[in-house]
């Protein structure tokens, strides 16, 4: 079996970079928010980074933290999957896959979600589904813009079963009624956005960013590429390819993320 | 159903008694002894097929859920309404053949059907994809759906898809958005929203028309986050797994009654709903007019409200009140109590 590439910026002075194969000083991707000096590319982010990155120093407070995942159907594959999220949550410090609260963006305050695709996969189960809705109700109620940043390969988690398919109608029923109340909501896409959260709140933005040449789509190439049994096209599913068809407003680098939020919300006027 | 093609393997001993009883039916001279054979075979074959139906492994479920000769949309359009008028087309890219729209009549109710067609012939099953919807299917479906809500007429969903297609155009034509915007505008959809899964309930491409008031299932359909072949491909690595995955995902009825995913569960004929279709198809329409009664003429405010408490009681988790009341806390949590007191966002 093939080793999967370790995610993120691994320990050390230098690095590769997934996207070029250059080796990289360390120092000069963390000063450019994890995006590659040579080829632009967009490395994976960590949700406590990201927070960093996005929202003013020190502003973000943590809404529903201490919400944890169960294992609802005594789920067992290759292990348990109680098991898999005790390893998952001392491996990325993570109670699940998202992390929600308030914060400023350039002095503007929101709700602000993340997803990390790093804690199995980004997907979404009871806990990512129940997290986001509250915070989208909070948002209703104290009228305030909402940004979810998506990462998440994985859709719907399949560990909890059709708990998780329902995740994506909870959700998506909560932003409904953001919108009736005329809230904002921008739905930031990153790599990778796939299944039930790409069908799911990760396409319903008001306004939709999303980072350069990240995978995004509803079924994963391999599916795809199993059922048609033909080559998919370069750059299929990138967000450029998204941009092409008219499924993303704007694509939108890291660096520019935060302005280009705040600016957005000042054009709406929240 | 007469001149089944396709034979499950779990079924073989049904098959064989079936065999017996029909050779000895044909016999021209009924002496009283083989006339007291057929009746004893024939109370066998009863006991046989309850022992059969009433303890099938979820894989099997998924079998029967996708026989071919299983009742499917077009034959409940002909069997439970009394008129069907197909309204084709997205109004914006082409007409789905996996997805079939239009009004009907169930008793003096006027309603708008929205339903997946697998296609029972292979050239049909070509044409409707084997039930696998494109994007311009779901935006049909919404599309279809919001005109009945203009005239108040009730929309009856009839699930029945492996999932939304997967390929280059569904991707390019937006497959993700349109699920994503069906489920956002029938969670506001307002008119009474009836959804039964009759067949296979696939994932996404099930739940882009599975957001109702009322969400049922037939006893031997079921619904699932991910195919069984899709999950033990991805946690097993193999397909040959998909037995296991079957089990794992808790996708029978009996399970996603229990875990408060569905309502309620229509009792199939003995033996499956795909040897009777015209008692299935009474059972149906017996259910659907009972949500009928009940549902249309409720006040649309107090409608939305329900629908939307329903989807958000759902999910199971773990609440502490964090570190400084590190309590008894940790005890699964049902949201439901616990939601239904808070205050319920801005309405519409």
């Amino acid at each position: 079996m093939m080793k999967r590439a370790k995610r993120g910026v691994p320990e050390g002075l230098w690095m590769r970079c997934p996207g070029c194969q250059q080796t990289i000083f360390r120092k000069e991707a963390e000063k450019r928010l994890g995006v590659c000096p040579e080829c632009d590319y967009h490395w994976y982010v960590p949700a406590r980074e990201r927070i960093r990155q996005v929202l003013d120093e020190g502003t973000f407070e943590e809404w529903d933290e201490y919400l944890e995942p169960t294992d609802p159907l005594s789920f067992v594959d290759k292990k348990p999957y109680c098991e898999r999220l005790k390893e998952e949550q001392e491996r990325t410090g993570l109670r699940d896959a998202a992390l929600v609260g308030t914060g400023m963006i350039r002095a503007r305050r929101v709700a602000f979600g993340v997803t990390d695709s790093s804690f199995i996969m980004g997907s979404m189960g009871s806990v990512v589904g129940e997290k986001l809705t509250r915070t989208v109700e909070r948002a209703t109620e104290e009228q305030l813009p909402l940004i979810i940043i998506s990462g998440s390969g994985g859709g719907a988690r399949m560990h909890e079963g059709m708990l998780s398919l329902m995740q994506m109608a909870k959700v998506s029923a909560a932003l409904a009624r953001f919108d009736s109340a005329g809230g904002l909501f921008i739905s930031v896409l990153t790599n990778p956005t796939m299944g039930g959260v790409a069908a799911s709140f990760a396409s319903l933005g008001d306004v939709v960013f999303a980072e350069p040449k990240a995978l995004i789509g509803f079924a994963g190439p391999r599916t795809i590429k199993a059922t048609i049994r033909i080559e998919l096209p370069k750059g299929f599913q990138t967000s450029e390819f998204l941009l092409e068809h008219g499924f993303v407003d704007r694509i939108v680098c890291r660096r520019d993320l935060k302005s280009e939020i705040a600016r957005t919300i000042d054009y709406c006027g929240k | 159903m007469a001149g089944t093609s396709h034979r499950l393997s779990f079924e073989r001993p049904i098959y064989e008694l079936e065999a017996r009883l029909e050779k000895l039916e044909a016999k021209p001279q009924q002496t009283p002894e083989v006339r007291n054979e057929i009746r004893r075979l024939r109370r066998e074959l009863i006991e046989l097929k309850k022992k059969i139906y009433g303890h099938l492994k979820p894989w099997q479920t998924v079998e029967v859920a996708r026989h071919p000769d299983r009742p499917m949309t077009t034959d409940y359009l002909e069997l439970v309404f009394d008129e069907f008028i197909e309204l084709h087309g997205d109004k914006c890219f082409g007409d789905d053949r996996a997805i079939r729209t239009g009004w009907a009549k169930l008793d003096t109710y006027r309603v708008m059907v929205v339903g997946h067609q697998k296609g029972r012939t292979l050239q049909e099953r070509s044409t409707c994809n084997y039930g696998f919807a494109h994007p311009e299917g779901y935006r049909k479906a919404i599309g279809k759906m919001r005109l009945a809500a203009k005239f108040h007429m009730p929309v009856i969903c009839l699930i029945d898809t492996g999932g939304a297609h997967p390929g280059i155009g569904a991707e390019e034509r937006g497959q993700a958005q349109v699920i994503a915007n069906s489920m956002f505008e029938m969670s506001r959809l307002p008119t009474p929203i009836i959804c039964v899964v009759i067949g296979e309930g696939g994932s996404g491409g099930a739940l882009g028309i599975g957001v109702g008031d009322r969400v049922s299932m037939l006893e031997h359909a079921y619904y699932s986050v991910i195919s069984p072949e899709g999950c033990a491909g991805i946690l097993w690595k193999s397909h040959t797994f998909k037995e296991q995955a079957a089990e794992a995902l808790k996708m029978t009825s009996k399970d996603l009654l229990k875990l408060g995913v569905v309502d309620d569960v229509i009792r199939e004929p003995l033996g499956g709903a795909h040897r009777d279709h015209h008692r299935m198809a009474s059972k149906l329409k017996l259910h659907l007019r009972n949500y009928l009664r009940e549902l249309v003429g409720r006040p649309i405010d107090q409608l939305l409200q329900e629908r939307y408490e329903k989807f958000r009681r759902m999910g199971v988790f773990l609440e502490s009140a964090g570190p400084e009341q590190q309590a008894p806390a940790e005890q699964p949590q049902q949201p439901e109590a616990e939601k239904a007191a808070q205050p319920v966002a801005v309405d519409l």
